[in-house]
């Protein structure tokens, strides 16, 4: 059966307020990580936990905290990554407002291994009542002696500030955030130098999303073994799966990595709303290439969906039925992306633009033959040649919905 | 006459000020707390921002321009952001828009003769498993319909 992990106590009532936190699971890893281990110690089993980041890409987070130089006499940062703008994202969401103390010990516990005195949570504006409540957690974090000077008579310093975007996906990707941050348009940065050598203020940075650092206090309580057997020998944990679209029961469902996604699908979502069938869905995000009805018999983690072509990006299910057309779907996406490129790459800016305005076309009944190929190839040219994956996420839902649906889509450009 | 903050919101911006070690970083909250104090951010309200920041109008103007939530010319009293992004989609937000669009008597991007609607539609607002969502001002709702839609604005006074 499975377990709740990091949603186990979400139907506690005023969970977010410090005293029901305290009471029911309190705080505890802070105190044993801060007072019984060593930072080498705590970075030692969150690398044997293989936790993968939860953000997108799915690197191991315990690689990542490595890279930052010790002996450098700069502050470091750590920005915790709330900004889910992932279309079909919204476990971050749950996770900060039923939960905040859980990803405050989780940012404690992160800077005390890696040496940081100062941490961002950069959230999207639109969330401003969740942004109150993580301030308020954050004070009462403050006056129990959690955060501050001299953090439980230990000697660590910790500040942490909520600082709220303004409304660009791209400030979700790493670099465009630390620009926002430090004021700026978001614009993506070259890469390399990366981040945890030179991130905020030309600082060393560590950069993680909400739920990877959701997941460390429970590593820090129970033991990277014990993380590595609730999920897979290479992806430790569980996942937060969001399921949207045309589903009886769209919503957050922690499960194991692993998880078959038909089985997410039909048994924990419900399966199809009354009287739809299903035709395909994203995986991971909007950005994740599209799986068809018959290619959903697989397993939900980082390695499995490599190798179905697709990805398992930021875990968002969108479910999409039979009766919508794909060149709605595409309609969709590329007006989004068209919308959120930066501007800075010309294949990015150029290509979403034009492919959007190709299908717009099509879509008023002026398709012509050709088009599919076209769009093939604006896309194709976006395919790694940009200064930031957008290019790439937005390259690969069109690229995998031209293939997989083009009789569908040909259908409407010929006639 | 350049607009002024209150005593309250100047406190919070020192507050604000102090949580960065350079002071440009301080601009994206500054700009939520002009927005708040004076509903959107003009050339006037550009130039105070520039000037507690020590940087160029312009730079402020950089910034304004390439963020969604920031609005240089002011909007409605409630301002009503549908989402249109794709688990909205399914779940029939595009229907959901001609209604607003048809009850308003405005375009997305527009604002009612009274100045007490603005109608926008936006990206993927996070609420999908709610889908059809949409926000006035900072609030969230989902699961919506026609009628929903009818309650909801006839509340609005
Ligand atoms: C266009 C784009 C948008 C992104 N948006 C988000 C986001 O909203 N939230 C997030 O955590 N990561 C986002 N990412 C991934 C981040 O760049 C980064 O990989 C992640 O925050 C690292 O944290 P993790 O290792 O814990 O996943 C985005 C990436 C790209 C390319
Ligand atoms: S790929 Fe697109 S979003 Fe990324 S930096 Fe280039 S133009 Fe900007
Ligand atoms: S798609 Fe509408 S809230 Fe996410």
């Amino acid at each position: 059966m499975e377990e709740k992990l990091l949603t186990r106590h979400f139907d506690l009532k005023n969970l977010y307020k410090i005293e029901v936190y305290l009471k029911e699971v309190g705080y505890q890893a802070v105190k044993r990580a801060l007072k019984e281990m060593k930072p080498e110690e705590i970075l030692e089993e969150v690398k044997n936990a293989n936790l993968r980041g939860r953000g997108g890409a799915g690197f191991p987070a315990g690689v990542k905290w490595g890279f930052v130089p010790q002996d450098v006499d700069k502050p470091k940062y750590l920005c915790v990554n709330a900004d889910e703008g992932e279309p079909g994202t919204f476990k971050d969401r749950y996770i900060m407002s039923h939960n905040p103390h859980l990803m405050i010990e989780g940012i404690i516990i992160t800077c005390f291994c890696v040496g940081i005195h100062t941490a961002f949570i950069y959230i999207r504006g639109e969330y401003e009542a969740i942004a109150l409540r993580l301030e308020q957690a954050i004070s009462e974090a403050y006056k129990k002696g959690f955060l501050g000077k001299n953090i439980l008579e230990t000697g660590f310093d910790l500040d942490v500030f909520v600082h709220r975007g303004a409304g660009a996906y791209i400030c979700g990707e790493e670099t465009g955030l630390l620009e926002s941050l430090e004021g700026k348009r978001g614009h993506p940065r070259l890469k390399p130098p990366f981040p945890a050598s030179i991130g905020l203020f030309q600082c060393p940075t560590v950069i993680n999303n909400v739920e990877t650092i959701s997941n460390i206090p429970q590593i820090i309580l129970n033991g990277a073994e014990w993380f590595l057997k609730k999920g897979l020998p290479k992806d430790g944990g569980t996942r937060i799966f969001g399921v949207s679209g045309v589903v009886k029961n769209p919503g957050i469902y922690e499960l194991p990595l692993g998880t078959n996604l038909k089985d997410i699908i039909f048994k924990y979502a419900g399966g199809m709303k009354e009287g739809k069938k299903l035709k395909a869905v994203f995986p991971g995000g909007m950005s994740a290439p599209i799986l068809k009805a018959d290619e959903i018999n697989i397993k939900m983690d980082f390695d499995s969906l490599v190798e179905a072509e697709s990805m398992l990006g930021s875990a968002a299910i969108i479910v999409i039925d039979e009766e919508t057309s794909m060149l709605d779907v595409l309609k969709v996406v590329t007006r989004f992306y068209s919308h959120e490129s930066c501007g800075q790459c010309t294949p990015c800016r150029i290509g979403n633009s034009w492919i959007n305005k190709i299908i717009k076309r099509i879509a008023a009944g002026g398709g012509k033959r050709g088009d599919i190929d076209n769009i093939i190839r604006l896309a194709s040219n976006m395919m790694g040649k940009t200064l930031c994956p957008l290019g790439d996420a937005a390259a690969m839902p069109i690229l995998s919905i031209t293939k997989k649906f083009r009789k569908e889509i040909e259908s409407y450009t010929a006639n | 006459m350049s607009p002024e903050f209150s005593d309250q919101t100047k406190k919070k911006i020192e507050e604000v000020l102090s949580r960065y070690p350079r002071k440009e970083a301080a601009i994206l909250p500054l700009l939520h707390l002009t927005q708040r104090e004076f509903g959107c951010i003009s050339n006037e309200e550009e130039k105070i921002v520039a000037e507690i920041l020590g940087i160029k109008p312009i730079k402020v103007r950089e910034v304004v321009s390439f963020y969604t939530m920031l609005n240089p010319k002011p909007v409605g009293k409630y301002h009503i952001q549908v989402c249109s992004n794709l688990s909205c989609f399914l779940m029939e937000a595009e229907e959901l828009i001609d209604y607003l669009k048809e009850k308003l008597g405005i375009e997305p991007g527009e604002t009612t003769p009274d100045k007490k609607f603005t109608l926008t539609t936006v990206e993927c607002l996070g609420a999908c498993d709610q889908a059809p969502s949409m926000m006035i001002n900072f609030d969230y709702y989902g699961h919506l319909d026609k009628k929903k839609i009818d309650e909801l604005l006839d509340k609005l006074k």
